[in-house]
């Protein structure tokens, strides 16, 4: 099974099929070797609750990190989190 | 089913029985929100499990099946969960379960590999190279030891919901 699908992983990821802010956020997840677990959630902005209960917008991608307790929205958002949080961890 | 015509037998299957194991796999589980990677034992640890492998979405056994377990609604008055499963993509999941108004989780299992794992394949004449599920129905306790398994010997073929009905009472 590969990161993608760890149930017990620290990191949610909210994702898009083929959604390019979604596969940027995966490629610095990878870079940074971070267990995570998807969920994909359905193409249609207005029938996307379950990412709006989680961080408050329907936006994707959006993460749930159980490590830190911090739940974000926006790819570049993520992006810097994730670097700020994990790159000294290399 | 009586229609006065003999119907498409289906062959021999070595399918898990009543106290054998069932193969546990993990596939894209469908809810009406979301889809993420789940295993069958992930679900059996939390109970009970009644996997029921049904046609594709949108073939009218699938509406069938899904109306009556609806109507029967196991999961109110007994430990059991209630999760589907077919050949059909997630987009078409969420289709089935808005439509039918349901709120069972269906695992989306496009190569069929799980319905070779149950050695239930049924190979779709005229439309090739498809196959799908049989019909079939698994009651699995928390260690995925089948209680109860139902599988299609002709085509088309439903389950017994009388006899699903006391496998799920007698958990």
């Amino acid at each position: 099974m590969s990161e993608a699908t760890d149930e017990a992983a620290p990191i949610t990821l909210y994702r898009l099929q083929a959604c390019p802010f979604c596969e940027r956020v995966v490629r610095k997840l990878d870079e940074y070797g971070l267990d995570y677990h998807s969920r994909f959630v359905e193409p249609m902005h207005s029938d996307r609750n379950v990412v709006k209960r989680v961080s408050g917008s329907r936006t994707v991608p959006a993460i749930v990190d159980e490590q830190t307790g911090v739940t974000m929205s926006e790819s570049a958002n993520i992006v810097t989190y994730l670097e700020k949080t994990y790159r000294s961890e290399d | 089913m009586d229609l006065g015509f003999d119907i498409v037998d289906l062959p021999e299957s070595d399918h898990p029985v009543e106290g054998e194991q069932a193969p546990d796999f993990t596939r894209p589980l469908v809810t009406s929100e979301h889809w993420e990677d789940a295993s069958l034992s992930e679900l059996a640890a939390d109970g009970p499990v009644l996997l029921v492998f049904h046609p594709m979405d949108g073939s009218f056994p699938a509406t069938y099946v899904w109306n009556e377990l609806r109507e029967r609604a196991f999961e109110e008055s007994h430990d059991v969960q209630v999760v589907g499963l077919s050949i059909s993509s997630p987009y078409e999941h969420m289709t089935l379960i808005d439509e039918r108004e349901m709120d069972y989780p269906l695992f989306s299992d496009p190569q069929n590999g799980v319905a070779e794992a149950y050695d239930i394949v049924n190979d779709l004449d005229g439309m090739a190279g498809v196959s799908e599920p049989r019909p079939a129905v698994f009651l699995v306790d928390g260690e995925l030891t089948v209680q109860y398994a139902w599988v299609a010997d002709e085509w088309p073929d439903f389950p017994d919901y009388d006899a699903v009905a006391e496998a799920v009472a007698s958990l």
